[in-house]
């Protein structure tokens, strides 16, 4: 679990050489150039946002992975990868407000109404908030188990949202946001075999009694 | 504030591009000179022939930038958009040390007196090579300052005796996979084309490069040849080019032809004109934190504006 701390420990060593580099402090000197290109703030965004559509993506892949190798320990972790996937929508969405756009909220503002990747970005954030807030065993007992999954059943309309997001911010016809879709579309259609499977065997008992 | 009694160009020869700004103009490579600093990284970059390439002698120097800051050779030769080499910025420094540049010979064909084939040497006139500092301007809304060397593009064009027919000039870059390994993702349909109007092209301002800081230009920024638009967004200034098309119709660039919607023909730098994903109001200069306000025409507006008279920018854009 504490793995997933590693793309974003990266990215901070990298901007602590970056700031030593830029400001010509020296006290990092000795340890390299930062890796961030000569655009450390797109390269952030970019970085962020596919960290944090993987980690979504592999939230997502726990239920089939569980099932499939019968090893349900495995679902202990989804709750605290469904959270760090969080974190790093939520840094990137930072990252784009206080570094790339830099607090102005009319730009902001407009690039959520008129580029149609970040409104579906912003839309997908927005169903993650309550999913994050709600994380907890106090909430599934406040709200109860059916409600409670009914909120968390939002990573299913998110993860195609948030994989578009990429699909479109990507330019020409490139194949990474390609792979991205496909593995989402595999995610979900095992769903829903499984809920055909399920289906039939529950009938298949009935008709056996 | 843009106003002007005298061009920035106007300034003499000694007070353009200092030795001061080639060495340590910016503060990542204070201390240690571009040759220094590249030589260390070498290696792993392909800057070798860069370094190893004898300085061109340039017969002037102009600057096009105003008092606007040069970016460093690092940042001009790591962050770059060559589609054939990778499309991450990094790819193209990495890869594109295969791109086999010697010898280089450009095929001229369609509506000109001569046509066939022509070898680099015989195409640029490396007596008559100028420096340049041309502000760049990318779609994707960052841009650079860069000290190009290079010929106005007329001079290669009227070698040629474009006919009356010649209404737009079309431009391919080399697309061989053995030698860019970025063609086997189709991203765009290679090989890659631009082209310009032929009152564009044979603009004073349109130039035809073959070095960066007085060097030869190294392979990831579009080596042994490349064509620098500087008031066009920078897919425009197509790289490494193979192929000169003289034609009576207008040809269909290749970011055009994937999403005719997003890139436009003319694509002029024009703050007023959104692009569908990023707007165009503000750019980030490399190197700065704070975006600044993208001029119209990238800042060459004096010298270009006349081109476009009486067309809608917002319909031909």
């Amino acid at each position: 679990m504490i793995g997933m701390a590693l793309p974003l420990s990266w990215l901070l060593y990298n901007w602590a050489l970056a700031v030593d580099e830029g400001f010509n402090l020296g006290y990092l000197t000795s340890l390299g150039f930062h890796q961030l290109t000569a655009n450390p703030i797109e390269y952030t965004n970019r970085f962020l946002g596919d960290w944090a559509l993987r980690f979504l993506l592999a939230s997502l892949a726990v239920t089939p992975l569980a099932r499939i190798f019968k090893f349900n320990q495995l679902v202990a972790y989804r709750r605290m990868i469904g959270l760090w996937a969080f974190a790093y929508v939520s840094i990137h969405l930072s990252s784009y407000i206080v570094l790339d756009q830099f607090f102005d909220w009319g730009e902001i503002w407009g690039d959520i109404l008129k580029r149609n990747f970040i409104t579906l970005g912003m839309i997908s954030f927005t169903l993650l908030i309550p999913m994050a807030f709600t994380s907890t065993k106090g909430w599934i007992k406040r709200l109860g188990a059916k409600v409670w999954k009914r909120i968390h059943k939002a990573i299913y309309v998110v993860a195609p949202l948030a994989s578009a997001h990429y699909f479109m911010m990507a330019k020409g016809n490139q194949l990474d946001p390609k792979i991205y879709i496909g593995i989402v579309a595999v995610l979900l259609g095992i769903r829903v075999w499984f809920y055909y499977q399920d289906k039939t065997k529950a009938a298949n008992r009935k008709a056996a009694a | 504030m843009l106003i002007k009694t005298k061009k920035p160009w106007d300034l003499s020869e000694n007070e353009v591009t200092p030795e001061a700004l080639y060495l340590n103009r910016r503060k990542i490579i204070q201390g240690f000179g571009v040759a220094a600093a590249a030589a260390v990284i070498s290696p792993f970059l392909g800057w070798q022939k860069a370094i190893a390439a004898p300085d061109f002698t340039v017969i002037k120097k102009t600057n096009y930038a105003g008092d606007e800051e040069l970016n460093s050779y690092k940042d001009i030769t790591t962050y770059n958009n060559y589609y054939e080499f990778g499309t991450s910025k990094s790819d193209p420094a990495r890869n594109a040390h295969t791109l086999i540049t010697e010898p280089w010979s450009v095929k001229v064909s369609g509506e000109a007196e001569k046509t066939g084939s022509i070898a680099l040497e015989d195409l640029i006139d490396f007596n008559a090579l100028e420096e340049r500092i041309y502000r760049h301007r990318c779609v994707e809304t960052w841009s650079m300052v860069m000290p190009w060397v290079g010929v106005p593009l007329a001079a290669v064009l009227k070698k040629f005796n474009p006919t009356s027919n010649a209404k737009f000039v079309r431009f391919e870059t080399i697309a061989d996979p053995k030698q860019m390994p970025g063609l086997r993702s189709r991203v765009l349909d290679w090989p890659y084309t631009e082209g310009l109007r032929i009152d564009e092209a044979m603009h004073p301002l349109s130039f035809m490069v073959v070095g960066l800081y007085g060097k030869p230009i190294p392979n990831q920024n579009g080596a042994p040849i490349r064509l620098v638009v500087p008031w066009k967004y920078g897919f425009k200034s197509i790289k490494s080019i193979v192929s000169i098309r003289f034609q009576e119709t207008q040809p269909v660039g290749s970011w055009e032809e994937n999403n005719s919607r997003e890139y436009g023909f003319y694509s002029n730098v024009n703050p007023d004109v959104d692009h569908p994903r990023w707007s165009q109001k503000r750019e980030r200069r490399i190197g700065e934190f704070f975006k600044r306000k993208t001029l119209m025409f990238n800042g060459y507006g004096e010298e270009v504006a006349s081109l476009y008279t009486g067309m809608d920018l917002q319909k031909n854009f």
